[in-house]
């Protein structure tokens, strides 16, 4: 099993016909993932490594017979990703995964907003998009299939990262320690994104192949101090261990600094490293200091391989 | 400047194909040569960029176009 | 992208919040010019990107245009927190009832705008929701749905307030709201509010900040402000050489994406690190060994060779750099042949050895196997996956304390 994708998921690319479009486009073919669409308006009756490319959504569905495909990875510009959004929620598509990164938030929380009116889920913005071992992946996550294949094992423990990259390191961590991925996810990297940890919680706990949750985190927002409100309100059978990376920016020299992501600015106490680490070790989820501790930390909550 | 990496060698013909050399151009992602009037020019300060796509080998005839690895010795060529 | 204290009342005005008749001025003379047209008791204010003018003396209060124009003077020439001011904003002394606070900040959970009000202002929001709660009102607001004034009035009434208060502030409040969303701010004070003796109400001073990413769209109203394309998004500080040089390099080739910064870093281990979170991640592990970075820096988006050297070259160029450590995780869109190229020619164009400048190579992913004959080839030290992050930060502290040693 797996959460939000799985070996029968169909989905579009918005945007094809781009550089980095093209390149996610193969990788999720060789890894096996059904696209059976693509969009970029202007572009009809190309096609990017057999996938045929249409103006709109709509016609993506009247091509396949009516069929609205489940999900749909959205990377264009930032001035036009709102519009695409809205296009594919309004097709009826109930999953999103936003590539794009420098959108600004006013448009993100439309997009959100709207999701939320119709069902539909969004993953990102700015993120990598989401990968089942060894059955499916939606986005550049993992890169080439070849690569994705040598990080990500299938396996016990579901992954949730705001870094792209960190997804990778740190599933390839568990698949080097026989543990592997059940299903791993980058959330995206912003101030405000589709899905949090906790948002995504309720589906890992109800996903049986799952049987511990690992999360990469840094400073900035207060997404951990939501998960943690979560595991304090729900008696969730998933043990969490977190990794939380950007603790030098405590120091009293680097304060109003930004690095990273944009949702890596520290603006507030609640914000820093130092109270994220305590508020999550409060609700019972332990912040190791290595991403290579992660195996044993998970073993000890009772995962296993 | 020659590149620390990477080295291109061409035979002498390719430049006298107006039409091989604008295509080498125009399919190098890293702008390694550029057809001029006189034949072909290889931009050396380009070379370190190449990604080893191999593009460039496919219109040329076998063996003309060499994309030499200085690091290791070997060479990317079509048989 | 924060904005001067002139520049957000102006933007307040825009939105159709009554303001006081202020002036900016950038010369004593000036100030004392606005002083007359004022024609009675004025403030004048520092204008400067940083908290705490108040305490500094950068907010001066003066009967005469011949004080306004001494107090410019000195406050033009004021340093305040490492900041020159870019002028002083010139107020007429306001005879206040009563001061308000009116604020609205995203709210990343809920995802929505949240309208803070308070009827005890002139102070810090956070300070008074601490210690009055009841006094503090709060309201989300869709961002997709048009605004309607009774969210506004709903909060402000949280806040304890009516009368015929509630009835002037409510379109204030509605306004603002409507500003923060128009705008793309992401934080939108009026702070304090004030009720004059006439009972009429204005902003006395307030607060915006716009997000970086909304900038482009907001180009008519950063223009009508004059604030021009060279002033950046006015980062809390002045770039460093060595950020300047980074960004410089970033801007003169589309392929990939660098940043550096070394603001507060002192130390003698360069960091050529990569991508976001494995920047924050490496950059924990260097100091978790007792190492000393100099700097901080992202690679990302699979940057061209001239890139990779570019920022390489900056990192050894600094003061006091010994080594570099060139780590990422694994990278799967930036090659690992490409950077190698970019870091060995950047130790070469400054004659130096790479196989001793490089403490260790740490990029497992897309052409690994490539990158291992080029660093076989120069001697580099490197390693791949199963050396894990922590570790190969370890090893490149281990070979400076040893170099240092």
């Amino acid at each position: 099993m797996s959460i939000l994708i799985n070996e029968d998921t169909t989905f579009i690319v918005q945007g094809i016909t781009g550089r980095e479009a093209v390149n996610l486009t193969r990788e999720c073919l060789d890894y096996g993932s059904k696209i059976v669409g693509g969009v970029t308006p202007g572009r009809k009756g190309r096609d990017v490594h057999g996938v045929p490319v249409f103006d709109t959504v709509q016609q993506v569905v009247e091509h396949n017979g009516g069929r609205v495909p489940d999900g749909s990875v959205v990377t264009v510009p930032p001035a036009f990703t709102k519009d695409a959004v809205l296009e594919a929620i309004d097709a009826g598509i109930g999953l999103i995964v936003i590539v794009t990164e420098r959108i600004p938030r006013g448009d993100v929380a439309q997009m959100v907003e709207a999701a939320d009116a119709r069902g539909a889920r969004i993953i990102g913005p700015n993120c990598l998009g989401l990968v089942v071992p060894g059955v499916a992946k939606m986005g550049g996550i993992g890169g080439p299939a070849k690569n994705t294949e040598q990080a990500y094992q299938p396996g016990s423990v579901g992954v949730m990262s705001r870094s792209g990259g960190m997804t990778t390191e740190i599933s390839s961590t568990l698949s080097a320690a026989g543990l592997g991925v059940s299903t791993a996810i980058s959330i995206g990297g912003d101030a405000i994104i589709g899905s949090s940890y906790a948002e995504l919680m309720p589906l890992f706990e109800a996903d049986e192949q799952t049987e511990a949750i690992v999360i990469y985190t840094e400073p900035g927002g207060r997404m951990e101090a939501q998960l943690a409100e979560w595991v304090a309100e729900h008696n969730s059978r998933l043990p969490i261990v977190a990794f939380m990376a950007g603790r030098f920016m405590d120091d009293e020299e680097m304060k109003g600094m930004s690095f990273g992501h944009a949702g890596t600015i520290v603006e507030g106490k609640e914000e820093t490293a130092t109270e994220k680490i305590a508020r999550l070790e409060a609700a019972g989820i332990p912040v190791v200091e290595r991403i290579d501790a992660i195996p044993d930390a998970v073993r000890e909550l009772g995962a296993h391989a | 400047m020659p590149g620390l990496f990477i080295d291109v060698e061409v035979h002498d013909s390719v430049g006298d194909d107006v039409e091989l050399a604008k295509k080498l151009e125009e399919v190098c992602p890293v702008d390694i040569f550029k057809a001029t009037p006189g034949g072909l020019e290889i931009r050396e300060e380009q070379l370190d960029e190449c990604v080893l796509c191999e593009l460039c080998l496919e219109p040329a005839p076998p063996g003309t176009v060499r994309v030499v690895k200085l690091y290791d010795g070997t060479a990317l060529e079509r048989t | 992208m924060r904005f001067y204290e002139y520049e957000a009342r102006e933007i307040v005005k825009r939105a159709g919040i009554p303001v006081t008749d202020f002036g900016f001025a950038t010369s004593a003379t000036e100030a004392r010019a606005i002083a007359e047209r004022i024609g009675g008791p004025a403030v004048i204010k520092s204008q400067v990107l940083t908290g705490g003018r108040m305490k500094a003396g950068g907010v001066r209060f003066a009967d005469t245009p011949d004080e306004a124009e001494q107090h410019a003077e000195a406050i033009l020439a004021l340093e305040i927190g490492g900041h020159m001011p870019r002028g002083v904003l010139v107020d007429p002394k306001a005879q206040v009832k009563q001061e308000y606070y009116a604020g609205v900040v995203w709210d990343g959970t809920r995802k929505r705008p949240l309208m803070l009000f308070s009827d005890m202002g002139g102070i810090d929001i956070e300070q008074v929701a601490e210690e009055h709660p009841g006094h503090v009102g709060r309201g989300h607001y869709s961002n997709l749905l048009p605004f309607p004034d009774y969210q506004a009035k709903q909060v402000i009434a949280a806040a304890g307030v009516t009368g015929s208060a509630l009835n002037r502030l409510t379109p204030i409040l509605a306004r603002l709201a409507r500003l923060f969303r128009e705008r793309d701010m992401t934080l939108a004070e009026i702070n304090p509010l004030a009720q004059l003796g006439d009972g009429s109400f204005v902003a006395l001073d307030a607060h915006m900040e716009m997000e970086n990413e909304g900038m482009p769209r907001q180009q008519a109203l950063l223009a009508e402000l004059g604030i021009g394309a060279d002033e950046g998004t006015r980062e809390g500080h002045e770039p460093s050489p060595f950020e300047a040089a980074v960004k410089a390099i970033d801007a003169a080739d589309h392929r990939g994406v660098i940043q550096g910064k070394d603001t507060g870093f002192h130390g003698n281990l360069g960091l050529v690190i990569g991508a976001g979170g494995g920047s924050l991640t490496l950059t924990d592990a260097v100091r978790g060994h007792g190492g000393r970075p100099a700097n901080y820096s992202e690679i990302g988006g699979n940057p061209s060779v001239a890139k990779a050297c570019g920022l390489a070259k900056a990192v050894l160029r600094k003061d006091g750099v010994e080594k570099i450590a060139v780590m990422m995780s694994i990278v799967s869109n930036t090659r690992v042949d490409i950077v190698a190229r970019g870091v060995i020619k950047a130790c070469l164009e400054l004659d130096k050895d790479p196989a001793e400048t490089i403490a260790i190579f740490r990029i497992p992913g897309a052409w690994e196997e490539e990158g291992s004959k080029i660093l076989d080839r120069y001697g580099v030290d490197y390693c791949d996956r199963s050396v894990s992050m922590h570790e190969a930060a370890g090893r490149a502290v281990a070979k400076i304390q040893g170099a240092a040693a």
